[in-house]
């Protein structure tokens, strides 16, 4: 997955979500969990969507990586090369 | 499936502090528990004496209060004494405002150091302290503003900026708010918390306080109506105190864990108040849930009582499922952790069993409410647990099971109700009135709060039955409020919400049966004329229903149905809803709502 995509998919699996995010005003690497108020069972929603959209396996491990919109499409792209 | 009692070591290594059940229900009283308390020097009882001033005018006065996990991992530490500072200052900050005894002080605060000064500070100047949850919307927040006449608000920007300030005139009584760090001078009618704070005396002496005084105002959901404001009083603190012993198994010496948010009941009475009275050292973890981040805060800060909710652990049980792999929780040192307990909502068998095999100690499930002040019934460290109940009441506390009438709730003949006396027969769960924290009233509505009593019983609701050996196990409710994540939701204030839609012409709201928190807001909604129901209506209705009352109570779900199920007055059936949605008969379910 190139990054451009990879970034499309992280927008497009927390709008899924949430979908009155703000994503115009959110920042690459803005910690969108608080700044778009995503609650734990939100952010559980976010990691399921996005690994059945990318058909990426995400760990409870790696979850920890995906805080920002930047490190979460670095995520996508690394585990899809 | 059956699951196994599981018993306890008969020579645990820390012997628990309620070791034989029956002869602690029958030696406890509540004047007993009175007495284990300080009281203030001139009489009088006040919690936040109990919780601060009375360690630190011991020689524990430099004991570690609180132990705060920032979200970058930074850890600080606030010792009993000067936490006494801090409230003295805040006390003297609101005396300096002209608040003073029985008016309303509210918080909007994540876990941060300020909201503890402010609680018990609050309490120190006998106003009354009013949480209310940050992920609330705008609508809830304003809404329960009103309805509790709150005086002051401590808040941060953002949340003042993103909830509040929009709404403000609608809030004429908010005379002062009081923002938590940066950001206060760029916000007109507000002040900083901060300046408030270095500019006022860190000693004060409590003015007398009646056991009887307004301490704390929690609201709670009802099926329908407004939120409802339960009154607590300063007394509730002998409860607070002596259940933190017998169901949490709490002493001094201890790290003791509250994972549930201060905006709650549980992170009120359990997170803050008992914990203190009993001097322990209080873990405040200022992050979200991350099950690594747990776990490490669990190993890191040697935590020995830990008091969670169900979905915490279910959301933990897929991070780290019982069959393994056990890398995770491992990679922590857990070795200090002695107790384990949870509540909110019914814990599922499979996850007390879970804490057996990963955290190596089952998880001990409780049971109590917003209107109850302190846990009620529970399983004890030195009893047997039947995975899946809710356990047995606690001493001091007489508990029933009532039968129950065509609508559903306790019956009341002649001002009489009937007690269950067959084992395993359903029946709404009723207490005998009379113990310390038990709510005092709803605030400015002394109907609703008479609804809630019948033949000397409070009348909780909650459907259970109890099994021959005097063990409850919970059922489910018996009206149509919604538990989700361990919080009430009152459908009513959702379908209100969703009917301000210009496109929606009525709404049914339930909760949908989810593995991880227990139910989810579903709402069904039929359209207005010439609207048509595209799955861009459906986002536009889920972002609206958040905008509005935030991520805790907005729908996550939004089914479009234009023959909604309606009793001959026109409401909306929500067990008719329920019951397509299990894929229940409905017939016999209709007849009961028919009654209405």
């Amino acid at each position: 997955m190139n990054p451009s995509d990879a970034l499309d998919m992280v927008r497009e699996s927390i709008s899924a979500v949430v979908p009155d995010a703000d994503l115009a005003s959110l920042g690459p690497d803005d910690a969108f969990r608080e700044a778009l108020e995503m609650d734990s069972l939100d952010f559980l929603s976010f990691v399921e969507v996005l690994a059945e959209r990318s058909g990426v396996r995400i760990e409870d491990e790696d979850t920890s990586r995906l805080t920002t919109l930047s490190a979460s499409a670095d995520f996508l792209v690394a585990r899809t090369r | 499936m059956h699951w196994e009692t599981i018993h306890k070591d008969t020579a645990p290594v820390v012997p628990p502090r309620l070791s034989d059940y029956e002869g602690a229900r029958s030696a406890f009283t509540w004047s007993q528990a009175r007495g284990a308390l300080a009281g203030l020097p001139g009489g009088g009882l006040n919690m936040a004496h109990e919780a601060v001033d009375r360690h630190a005018a011991l020689d524990h006065g430099e004991k570690v209060a609180l132990s705060c996990v920032a979200r970058d991992d930074s850890v600080s530490t606030v010792t009993y004494a000067e936490l006494a500072r801090r409230t003295a200052r805040f006390a003297n900050v609101l005396r300096s405002l002209g608040v003073g005894r029985g008016d309303r002080v509210f918080t909007l605060l994540g876990r941060c150091p300020e909201l503890y000064t402010t609680v018990l500070g609050t309490l120190k100047n006998t106003s009354v302290l009013c949480p209310l949850f940050s992920a609330f919307g705008p609508d809830p927040v304003e809404q329960r503003l009103r309805l509790g006449d709150a005086q002051v608000l401590v808040t941060t920007a953002a949340l003042y900026r993103r909830k509040v300030a929009e709404r403000r005139t609608s809030v004429p009584g908010l005379k002062h708010v009081l923002i938590v760090g940066p950001g206060a001078e760029g916000l007109p009618d507000t002040a900083s918390f901060d300046d408030l704070m270095s500019a006022a005396p860190d000693t004060f002496t409590i003015p007398p306080t009646s056991p009887e005084d307004m301490a704390l105002l929690h609201f709670t959901s009802g099926t329908t109506g407004t939120p409802k404001g339960a009154v607590h009083v300063h007394e509730a603190v002998v409860a607070h105190h002596a259940t933190a012993a017998s169901a949490l198994d709490l002493r001094p010496e201890d790290v003791y864990w509250c994972t549930a948010d201060p905006g709650w009941v549980t992170g009120m009475s359990y997170g803050i108040i008992a914990p203190l009275v009993h001097g322990v050292t209080l873990v405040v973890d200022e992050g979200d849930y991350d099950a690594r981040r747990w776990y490490r805060i669990l190993g890191e800060q040697r935590v020995t009582v830990w008091y969670t909710a169900p979905t915490a652990l279910r959301m933990l049980m897929r991070a780290t499922p019982r069959e393994g792999p056990y890398d995770l929780p491992r990679a922590f040192d857990l070795s200090a952790l002695r107790f384990v307990a949870s509540v909110g909502e019914p814990l599922n068998p499979e996850a007390v069993v879970w804490g057996r095999d990963v955290l190596g100690l089952p998880v001990h499930d409780n049971w109590w409410q917003t209107e109850t002040g302190c846990i009620m019934i529970a399983n004890f460290a030195a009893c047997d647990i039947r995975p899946g109940s809710m356990g047995r009441p606690l001493p001091g506390v007489d508990a029933t099971v009532l039968e129950r009438g065509e609508d559903g709730r306790a019956r009341v003949v002649d001002g009489k109700v009937t007690e269950v006396e067959s084992p395993g027969v359903e029946g709404e769960l009723a207490l005998r009135t009379g113990w310390p924290s038990m709510f005092r009233g709803y605030l400015h509505d002394k109907e609703r709060y008479d609804a809630a009593f019948a033949d000397g019983w409070y009348l909780t609701g909650d459907l259970v039955r109890r099994d021959g050996d005097g063990w409850y196990w919970f059922v489910g409710r018996a009206d149509d409020v919604i538990k989700s994540a361990g919080h009430l939701i009152g459908p009513f204030e959702v379908e209100s919400a969703l009917m301000e839609h210009p496109a929606v012409a009525e709404a049914g709201v339930i909760g949908r049966p989810d593995p991880v928190a227990g139910n989810v807001v579903k709402a069904f909604v039929s359209l207005r004329p010439g609207v048509d129901p595209t799955p861009d209506l459906e986002r536009e209705l889920l972002a609206f229903g958040r905008r509005k009352l935030g991520p805790a109570v907005a729908p996550r779900e939004i089914a479009f149905d234009q023959k909604l199920p309606k009793t001959r007055s026109g409401k909306v059936m929500r067990r008719v809803l329920r019951a397509r949605e299990l894929g229940l008969p409905t017939g016999d379910l209709s007849t009961l709502e028919g009654s209405e």
